[in-house]
């Protein structure tokens, strides 16, 4: 079946909380939280944001909440492979030691 | 839903089966556009943790009152999008004409704030090559910055053209009347890749604008 038509309102709704979250990434970018060189905790905050804001435009703009489970899969596919990009490069390189991280047992 | 002959291909059963496999084949599509991105980003993340200061330095080069303004306009363009397909689903002419014009408009628009901060770019020298401006200790691990970002807000521009030219297909159909509650297909198609191409500045903008910005 094709989706339901979603209402103005939830589709206002939506656009409202992108704005908003699009204020809060820009005004925590001004703030050190934290996380050293890296700025570590600032950019987990920009990312979780991040996360958050294309979860929105994902489920409701492209209408992935009403698909059917196959869409689901394939979206889920789409996230899990790129984590195994991510997590198998990152891996790699900070495993070798190349780039020496701010962590306790380095110098 | 109702069965409309002449907008059904002959290898499909009927309307929603063409709709559902229409929509996965354009989710399959955007499965490929992640990996690509996705290589990108990672790239990126990759030589930050190489060259934290210069990346941070170049990051502070960027206009992030521009770069917030596109997010503004194209977050809006994805709203328009969503209710241009809305209103393709309820057979409204006038909606959906209203909407992908709008949606066309704000594409431009970002487009257009997007090419004014490459000509400030260049102006500034800051585009990396032999007249590059930017002095000091990071100049050279700089450009690689600028070459991320080149690349990276480049190719997601290329994008935004090719959905313009979608969103202009769909305006001359939506114009002629084709799509109705019964048929309207294209319009959720074209809006999935408009929404993906959101999708990706979403994370483009924090993670090129606001990395180490209160440094």
């Amino acid at each position: 079946m094709t989706h339901p038509t979603v209402s103005l309102r939830l589709y206002l709704g939506i656009f409202a909380a992108l704005i908003l979250l699009t204020g809060l990434t820009v005004g925590v970018a001004f703030f050190d939280l934290g996380g050293g060189r890296l700025h570590a905790v600032n950019a987990a905050a920009a990312i979780t944001i991040a996360l958050v804001k294309a979860l929105l435009v994902i489920l409701y703009f492209m209408h992935v909440r009403y698909s059917s489970r196959l869409i689901w899969i394939f979206v889920g596919a789409g996230g899990f492979w790129l984590l195994i990009l991510f997590v198998l490069t990152l891996a790699d390189y900070l495993g070798r030691g190349l780039f020496p991280l701010p962590l306790p047992w380095n110098p | 839903m109702v069965e409309h002959a002449s907008q059904v291909a002959h290898q499909f059963e009927d309307a929603t089966q063409q709709y559902e496999a229409s929509t996965l084949g354009m989710w399959a599509f955007l499965l490929t556009e992640i990996m690509f991105f996705g290589g990108l980003f990672a790239g990126f993340f990759v030589y930050i943790l190489g060259h934290a200061q210069a990346f941070a330095e170049g990051s502070r080069h960027l206009d992030l009152t521009l770069g917030t303004v596109n997010t503004v306009v194209l977050l809006g363009s994805s709203l328009t999008m969503a209710l241009a397909v809305r209103s393709a689903q309820q057979g409204n002419r006038n909606g959906q004409l209203l909407f992908l014009g709008l949606t066309v408009i704000l594409g431009s628009l970002f487009l257009g704030i997007k090419g004014l901060e490459y000509v400030h770019k260049f102006e500034q020298h800051l585009v990396p090559g032999p007249s590059f401006g930017l002095a000091g200790p990071h100049a050279q691990s700089a450009q690689l910055f600028f070459s991320f970002y080149f690349a990276m807000t480049g190719v997601h521009a290329l994008h935004m053209i090719v959905g313009i030219g979608l969103l202009a297909w769909l305006f001359v159909n939506a114009w002629r009347g084709k799509y109705t509650e019964a048929y309207f297909t294209p319009v959720e198609v074209s809006g999935l890749y408009w929404h993906f191409v959101d999708v990706v500045w979403i994370f483009l903008f924090p993670t090129l604008y606001l990395v180490a910005r209160h440094g």
